[in-house]
């Protein structure tokens, strides 16, 4: 725990009866930061958001928010800001009284009310529409009132479930976008939650990356995404090649790895290595670099090829393996059948131990 | 064209004929009640001998009808008030909250609407027996409460599972406290089912007769069991008069609600 740090959780777990969605998760995040929680559907994300909010008791850990324990505490005590999936507006008030309506349980004068919804109005880039009801705003405009209503009360943190999932794809990108120039201006301390891997690379500070309750690894969006830690977190970011073998030999730190089919792949030995060792070799799908087959190394032909306008997709096989690479289209599209050569670099190979933990 | 030869045949034109003397089966004693209130006629039946407002006149200066009148009216608000406010905290306890015993306390509160009423009646008369209690208005009230009650909660919590819970959690998150979150977000959601569930307990207890008989004391009549004791003694077209009357009364203010609680949604959207 950190003195300075605007949320702290401390080995905070939650069990539903016999089910635990939350397992002994520490995390200390400091002020103005933008952390997001990614992990697929049901690793829960969303429970340790709403332990936080308070929506949700926690069955063991502490949680402290601005230096305060707030577990023990009742929601509405908390100062929190708090934004749902569907931006659940009330639907009876107009604009003004939804984002007004934090602003009457707090100490502000009823002159300041108005001139603060105002300013959080033009703050998400939608001034005037005050007298309307949310009905007649459109979804992303819904979700900007959202987060205006979450801000206005200037709260501790700002708490964030899959905001964006509702909208259509351009939407999404573009509120990716002014979300993330928001949270700057404001300076808040938000926990965004999406199972969303480009929207967490996108706009976070760090990640946390979640699987079954545990987390797998925390980190900026580069650690996470070139370094992972784990298995799991290698094969749930981005497109990667896991390549089961076994270490024949380490010299000059590299080392040999000797894949199912009888492959030698190099990699660059994290010093831990232990020679015989067995291993799962990790190479990114745009680290498998095609040529023409008269290029040395390792022959392949391709099975099948997905363009994708500027880049493609290939799979590959190599005498029994299936590889799986993305490049950027340069000269040529490999056609299905081709033959083509086949170039891993040594420093793109990252290598898991037996228990899928990274060699260091 | 292939519709067209399925709604001509002669299997149809036999439904719409079944159908139309189904209604009239239905409506037309209704419809003679209404026409012959308004009938001069010294007798309360055909033929009529002209129109006139003579017995709704004399309905208003019999001393007995007016009392039940008044009776009626004072149970049925009575027992729409409590009911509404019971109806509204067991809905909200049903659908909001886990405690044990909740499937019992739910089947137990619905109970009476599915009991037959001469059962009812004859249940809670014997027990007062047994608590050795004397049959007073009150009795008549908290009968009718219970006859009501399943109505309030089975509505309210149609419209509660509706109202989602993410809007109390946000009115929370925003510093509302329970109470403050009932009044400002799930009350004002929820107005639609109360006005429309408020109006048909007033309907239940206003024009209910079975139970009544039971529980009313002695010398004591409500509307209903007024017209059925006026029927006794002679076929009077006042009771024509009445019955229009309760009919207004008890067709009308369901429509009333209906359109209030479709409008309360409307401007609640
Ligand atoms: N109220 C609840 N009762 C029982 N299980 C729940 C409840 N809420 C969530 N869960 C379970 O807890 C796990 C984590 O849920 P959640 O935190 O919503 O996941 P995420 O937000 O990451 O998709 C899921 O397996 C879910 O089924
Ligand atoms: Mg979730």
């Amino acid at each position: 725990m950190t003195a300075a740090a605007a949320v702290d959780l401390r080995n905070v777990t939650l069990a539903y009866g016999e089910f635990v969605a939350v397992k002994d998760v520490s995390l200390s995040i400091r002020k103005g930061e933008f952390v997001t929680l990614l992990g697929p559907s049901g690793c829960g994300k969303t429970t340790i958001l709403r332990s936080i909010a308070g929506l949700v008791q926690p069955t063991g850990g502490e949680i402290d928010v601005a230096g305060r324990r707030i577990d023990n505490i009742p929601i509405h005590k908390r100062n929190i800001g708090l934004v749902f999936q569907n931006y659940a507006l009330f639907p009876h008030k107009t604009i003004f009284d939804n984002i007004a309506f934090g602003l009457k349980y707090r100490d502000v004068e009823k002159s300041q009310i108005s001139a603060k919804v105002t300013r959080a109005l033009e703050m998400v880039r939608l001034p005037g529409v005050e007298k309307k009801l949310p009905s007649e705003m459109s979804g992303g405009q819904q979700q900007r009132i959202a987060l205006a209503r979450a801000i206005v009360i200037e709260p501790d943190v700002l708490l964030l479930d899959e905001p964006l999932s509702a909208l259509d794809a351009n939407l999404r990108e573009e509120m990716r976008t002014e979300l993330k120039i928001i949270q700057r201006e404001v300076g808040i301390t938000t926990i965004f939650v999406t199972h969303d891997q480009d929207e967490a690379l996108a706009m976070s500070d760090r990640i946390v990356v979640m699987n079954k309750g545990l987390i797998e690894q925390v980190g900026t969006p580069e650690e996470v995404y070139r370094r992972p830690e784990s298995r799991f977190v290698a094969s749930f970011l981005g497109q990667s090649n896991l390549l089961p073998g076994r270490v024949t030999g380490v010299a000059e730190g590299l080392a040999t790895v000797r894949l199912d089919k009888g492959h030698d792949l190099v990699a660059a030995a994290p010093a831990s290595l232990k020679n015989d060792a067995a291993v799962t070799a990790i190479v990114r799908a745009q680290k498998v670099v095609l040529g023409p087959p008269d290029r040395g190394g390792p022959k392949g032909r391709i099975i099948s090829t997905s363009y994708l306008g500027g880049s493609a997709a290939y799979f590959v096989d190599m005498g029994g393996i299936t590889l799986q690479s993305i490049a950027t289209i340069d000269d040529r599209v490999w056609r299905e059948g081709e033959d083509v050569s086949i170039t891993i670099a040594p420093a793109d190979v990252l290598l898991l131990d037996e228990g899928g933990h990274r060699l260091k | 064209m292939s519709l067209d030869t399925s709604t001509s045949g002669f299997g149809w034109r036999a439904v719409q004929v079944f159908t139309v003397l189904v209604y009239i089966f239905m409506f037309a004693p209704i419809v003679v009640v209404i026409v012959l209130s308004f009938n001069a006629s010294q007798f309360g039946g055909f033929p009529m001998t002209g129109f006139s407002l003579h017995w709704y006149a004399k309905l208003m200066q019999n001393e007995s009808v007016l009392r039940a009148f008044q009776t009626s009216l004072w149970v049925a608000v009575v027992t729409s008030v409590v009911c509404s406010v019971l109806g509204i905290l067991a809905a909200l306890a049903l659908v909001r909250y886990e405690f044990p015993g909740k499937e019992w306390v739910n089947t137990i509160l619905i109970a009476p609407a599915l009991v037959p009423e001469t059962v009812l009646g004859v249940g809670l008369l014997l027990l007062i027996r047994f608590a050795h209690q004397p049959r007073t208005l009150w009795l008549l009230v908290l009968g009718h409460i219970m006859l009501a009650l399943p109505y309030v909660v089975l509505v309210v919590q149609a419209r509660l599972i509706g109202v989602k819970r993410v809007y109390e959690e946000a009115a929370r998150s925003l510093g509302a406290n329970r109470f403050q979150t009932f009044r400002e977000i799930t009350l004002p959601l929820i107005m639609p089912a109360i006005v429309a569930s408020v109006l048909l307990v007033f309907t239940i207890s206003f024009d209910n007769i079975t139970a009544s008989m039971f529980w009313r004391p002695s010398g004591v009549e409500t509307m209903p069991t007024e017209i059925l004791s006026m029927l006794k003694i002679s076929i009077s077209p006042e009771i024509n008069a009445l019955g229009t009357l309760m009919i207004v009364v008890t067709v009308g203010l369901p429509l009333l609600g209906g359109g209030l609680a479709r409008y309360l949604a409307r401007s609640a959207r």
